[in-house]
């Protein structure tokens, strides 16, 4: 498998990453080198390994349902880039 | 679709948020109308560092969901994240279930012009809820509210086993009854606690593979839901007749305009990148855990219908429409301790208690009435305490002020006057004061009873046993 | 003697006989501070005003007498990618510039709770991605042995805090080296605990299924010092542990008698240093020494370690991060002309190279149709790498070996080289993976720049790699070696 700028085009605009031509350039260069090292895994057989997603044997944690207290509308803003009426602005979400 | 050449076929997504006091993964309320922003927490806001803590009950109320739906419980599932960007999102990711859902290989039974149909449900899932945005400034800008987010949801998907707007919208009433008697969730529709879009194509009958489908989106009522697919099945057959071809994708239903509308946009096609989240754990539901929740579901609609019908002979429609509410039902089964007429509580519910509420746009909480009310009053009616005509007042009464029928009665003075002596006065007098209807009674015009019957009723303000009245009125004409 | 030299038990003593106060503590680590970091850079963010009232109120509380806790009054520093209530925290990002958090981590509440001190922020690779702090958006650590070289990553800010003798102690954060490195990096005592030990909650996410906080420290007592304050169960995180917690002080006996420790030959083959193989086969002729036995092992697919994490840990990351999109908190591009253009603006003017790459291939190895050949593929061949493990401590107490295959390298020198600075965590990233505790700890210089010792042990047998490591540097005394810095 080889990357082309095309699909690291697709992988920023999926990731919401705008990158320059040179980025696009550098990325596919080094992403490439790191994908074909990553081929080694394949030297391995491991169709029957369960795969590990948690190296503990932790199952159903879970919690009362409990209401506890919330924050302020001011604290939940605290760090709002843009904020009206106690809610987060953001541009229009259609082009 | 009437005289048409093609069949539809519908699956249904259903969104139904539980309703647990707390969100899925935070202690915030889950309480619907406070200030924007109130319910929040740096766990619901996506804050860095934050972590998802799972609330038990929201699990217990999706097992309950997908039991009552009848579908297989996993015995292992886990959480997935399903990435995307969007502002009513915070984490960037929904916490959902990709490949191990809570319940699978399910299915409801829904009827549909007397016809039982079964409909299958591929899978229920739980996951979180979204925030809520609201478009300003004319389109150029959104406020962003995330008291909704986290709300714990289920997903249930049905198989593309229905085939018409009628059957969904039957399939959809079936599930909210079933969500409502396990008291999972409010289900409105039009509060959004139960949402539904929907996938349709159309195929000439007799062909095995399915049509190019579209998927239907933002239909807020059930009656939105028949419309939008009534539209999409006639838009999709002129597409079909005019030699085209139907395009697969996302359309919006416009209840004003009474059409759909494609939602394509340039965005490029989904790749929700699921995987599994590691900062949850994964859930393990055992034997004894399925029979605690399972043990926690109700009678539920099917299983009540046919009761009714076996134990109190009601007709199945009837026992139908009792049923189809657990409300309706409880309250049905309520007055039932108080008189064994059964027929008779269900025909007050289904004439006057249904029609009160539906001439008054009313829930059933909102009439004052209550099983026990309509139960004394139908035996006031078999003691003979009071006339059906006298009854239809007396539950008046009862509806709008919520006294007992005993009391309604005695301060309106409605008790039926059963002593033959009072009768028999006001017949006497009636029989005098009418001596043209007396003789047209005895020239053989029986219409002319009726006249006296109504004339006695009106001197004793309708509170004269009808049965004595007749027989004491026969007599002294006969006599 | 500098206060520095002292072992926390020591200013601990100082404290409550009256000898010390908090204010001189907290004193010589700001004026240290301002002292130093100007070469060293591994602050970020000073906490000065509070420290100093919180150091006149902790003095009045020990002015009343009472017992006091361990860490009573000790100044300690906080890698910036732990969250801090009302203390910015960067992640040594640009992004997160101007954050100010609204809640504190858990590990910040128990040292809040402990009565510790927090005198500031610690430089970190950005988002703890990268291996020599060169990743830093703010400005590169020095390592305080040679000002020219790297003091490692990411937690470099932490460790050459230490070194330099600016916070009494500090913690950092793991996730494939990121304690250990630095720490071996500057001649100082990194601890990695088992995964799960240690609350995650308010620990900025990387990859969450591997990342731990941990101390960084003078000595081994010390360390055990500070995990006994940090461990534990905590609610808030679904991943901790629910498991008890032994006094990690009383397992420090100076007895490794009878030991058997296994050496992994993957650990000490191509690509090490000559001179750190030395360092580290003399560390296994002192155990031996003191009646420990070693012998050569294998970890048989250690090779495929760097590849495994890189695709598992990006994955994680590349969702991890997407909450930074400019809407509740962090950079918003200026005037977008819509929300897409806001996203791609504002995120990539908000994270540095490393950042985006890791992004990009953990969305790439995500993506519809790679699935299975990448992520699947990494989570399984992870279960055969913590299978090596489990197989090898069926014999052995402790697995033993270099922490990083060189000493620090120089500022600039494997910039624009990702994936040779990616092996550089070949001997930290299996443990990683395996989510066993591992200890760095100095075990002499090669050409005069630290070595470390990498002591491995089994799930939550803190305790036994702390007794073997405090009993080394008991017999050694390599962790009273310190920079020249002036």
């Amino acid at each position: 498998m080889s990357i082309s700028i095309k699909d690291v085009e697709h992988v920023a605009n999926l990731a919401r990453l705008e990158l320059s031509d040179a980025d696009k350039e550098q990325f596919a260069g080094q992403l490439n080198a790191i994908l074909k090292y990553a081929e080694k895994l394949n030297e391995l057989h491991t169709d029957e390994i369960e795969p590990t997603s948690h190296v503990l044997p932790i199952v159903n944690v879970m919690r009362d349902d409990a209401v506890k207290p919330s924050l302020t509308a001011e604290k939940a803003l605290l760090n709002a880039p843009e904020e009206e009426d106690g809610q987060f602005k953001v541009p229009a979400v259609l082009e | 679709m009437a005289n048409s050449k093609y069949e539809t076929v519908v699956g249904l997504e259903v969104h139904v948020e539980l309703h647990t006091k707390s969100k899925i993964f935070c202690g915030c309320s889950t309480s619907f109308g406070a200030p924007p922003n109130t319910h929040t927490c740096p766990v619901c806001l996506g804050h860095p560092g934050v972590l998802p803590v799972l609330n038990r009950q929201a699990v217990e109320y999706a097992m309950k969901a997908a039991m009552a739906i009848n579908c297989e419980i996993a015995e292992w599932c886990k959480f997935d994240r399903k990435n995307y960007f969007y502002p009513d999102s915070p984490k960037a990711y929904q916490i959902s279930q990709y490949d191990q859902p809570i319940g699978q290989n399910g299915w409801i039974d829904i009827e549909v012009n007397g016809k039982t149909k079964r409909i299958g449900i591929t899978r229920l899932h739980l996951e979180e809820d979204a925030g809520k945005l609201t478009h300003i400034d004319g389109g150029l800008g959104s406020l962003a509210d995330f008291n909704r987010v986290g709300t714990p949801l289920v997903e249930i998907v049905s198989e593309p086993d229905i085939r018409s707007p009628e059957e969904a919208k039957a399939y959809l009433e079936k599930l909210r009854a079933i969500m409502l008697y396990c008291d999972v969730s409010d289900v409105k529709m039009e509060e959004g606690s139960m949402r539904c879009d929907a996938n349709i194509s159309i195929r000439p009958f007799g062909q095995e593979k399915f049509g190019t489908r579209a998927e239907l989106k933002n239909m807020n009522s059930f009656r939105g839901v028949q419309r939008g697919l009534e539209y999409e099945e006639l838009r999709q057959a002129d597409i079909l007749d005019g030699g085209g071809q139907v395009v697969q994708e996302t359309r919006r239903w416009d209840e004003n305009q009474g059409k759909t509308f494609s939602m394509r946009s340039k965005e490029e096609a989904h790749d929700y990148r699921y995987f599994p989240d590691p900062d949850l754990v994964r859930l393990r539901i055992d034997d004894e855990w399925k029979a605690r929740v399972r043990a926690s579901i109700p009678e539920l609609p099917d299983a009540r219908q046919a009761r009714y019908i076996s134990e109190y002979g009601l007709s199945s429609y009837d026992a139908g429409v009792l049923t189809a509410s657990m409300k309706l039902a409880n309250f049905f089964e309520e007055s039932l301790k108080f008189t064994t007429d059964a027929k008779a509580s269900a025909n007050w519910i289904m004439g006057d208690l249904l029609g009160y509420l539906n001439a008054n746009n009313f829930e059933l909480e909102d009439a004052k009435i209550t099983g026990q009310g309509l139960g004394e009053l139908i035996q006031l009616i078999e003691k003979g305490t009071i006339s059906t005509k006298i009854a239809k007042t007396v539950f008046k009464g009862i509806v709008e002020t919520g006294k007992s029928p005993a009391q309604i009665v005695e301060e309106q003075g409605l008790v039926q006057i059963s002593d033959e002596g009072a009768i028999v006065a006001v017949v006497d007098a009636v029989i005098a004061a009418n001596p043209q209807s007396v003789e047209d009674f005895r020239g053989g015009k029986d219409k002319a009873i009726g006249f006296l019957v109504g004339q006695i009723m009106k001197e004793t303000k309708g509170k004269a046993n009808p049965g004595l009245v007749n027989k004491l009125l026969m007599e002294r004409l006969k006599g | 003697m500098s206060l520095f030299d002292l072992r926390l038990s020591e200013l601990h003593n100082r404290l409550t006989t009256k000898q010390l106060s908090v204010a001189e503590l907290v004193d010589a680590s700001l004026s240290r501070i301002a002292e130093t970091d100007v070469k060293i850079g591994a602050f970020l963010t000073l906490n000065e005003e509070n420290a100093r009232k919180a150091a006149s109120e902790l003095d009045a509380e020990l002015a009343s007498g009472g017992e006091k806790g361990l860490l009573f009054g000790i100044p300690a520093g906080i890698k910036d990618n732990i969250v801090t209530e009302g203390l910015r925290t960067t992640c040594g990002s640009k992004f997160l510039e101007n954050y100010d958090p609204i809640y504190d981590a858990t590990v910040m509440k128990k040292l809040r709770a402990a009565q510790s001190i927090t005198v500031g922020k610690l430089n970190m690779d950005e988002f703890a991605m990268g291996g020599s702090n060169e990743n830093s958006a703010y400005h590169p650590v020095r390592n305080p042995w040679a000002l020219d070289r790297v003091p490692g990553g990411s937690s470099g800010g932490s460790a050459a805090a230490v070194a330099a003798r600016q916070a009494y102690f500090t913690l950092g954060s793991d996730t494939g080296g990121s304690i250990r490195q630095p720490a071996a990096y500057c001649g100082v005592v990194g601890l990695k605990p088992t995964y799960g030990l240690v609350s995650r909650f308010g620990l900025v996410a990387f990859a969450s299924s591997l990342d731990q906080i941990g101390p960084i420290t003078k000595n081994v007592e010390d360390s055990a010092y500070v995990l006994q304050a940090i461990a534990g169960h905590d609610e808030r995180d679904s991943t901790s542990a629910n498991v008890d917690i032994p006094d990690y002080l009383s397992a420090l006996t100076g007895d490794v008698k009878g030991l058997k420790i296994g050496v992994p030959r993957e650990y000490m083959g191509k690509g090490i240093d000559p001179q750190v193989k030395e360092r580290v086969l003399e560390a296994l002729k002192v155990f031996e020494s003191m009646g420990a036995h070693w012998e050569e092992i294998s970890l048989p697919h250690t090779d495929y370690a760097v590849a495994t994490y890189y695709l598992l840990a990006s994955s994680e990351a590349s969702s991890n991060l997407a909450r930074f999109d400019g809407v509740r908190y962090g950079v918003r591009a200026s005037n977008p002309d819509n929300l897409l253009d806001m996203y791609r603006r504002s995120r990539s003017e908000g994270f540095g190279p490393e950042v985006k790459r890791r992004i990009m291939l953990g969305t790439y190895a995500l993506s519809s149709g790679y699935y299975d050949a990448y992520y699947k593929k990494a989570q399984q061949v992870r279960t055969l790498i913590k299978r090596d493990f489990d197989q090898a401590f069926e014999k052995y107490d402790l697995i033993i070996g270099p922490t990083a295959p060189t000493p620090a390298f120089k500022i600039g020198e494997q910039v624009g080289d990702p994936l040779t600075m990616y092996l550089n965590d070949i001997c930290t990233i299996p443990v990683s993976l395996a989510g066993v505790p591992a200890i760095s700890i100095p075990c002499g210089t090669a050409d005069g720049l630290p070595v470390g010792l990498q002591i491995i042990g089994k799930h939550f047998d803190e305790a036994t790699v702390l007794r073997a490591a405090h009993a080394f540097e008991s017999q050694t005394g390599f962790h009273n070696l310190r920079p020249a810095l002036s």
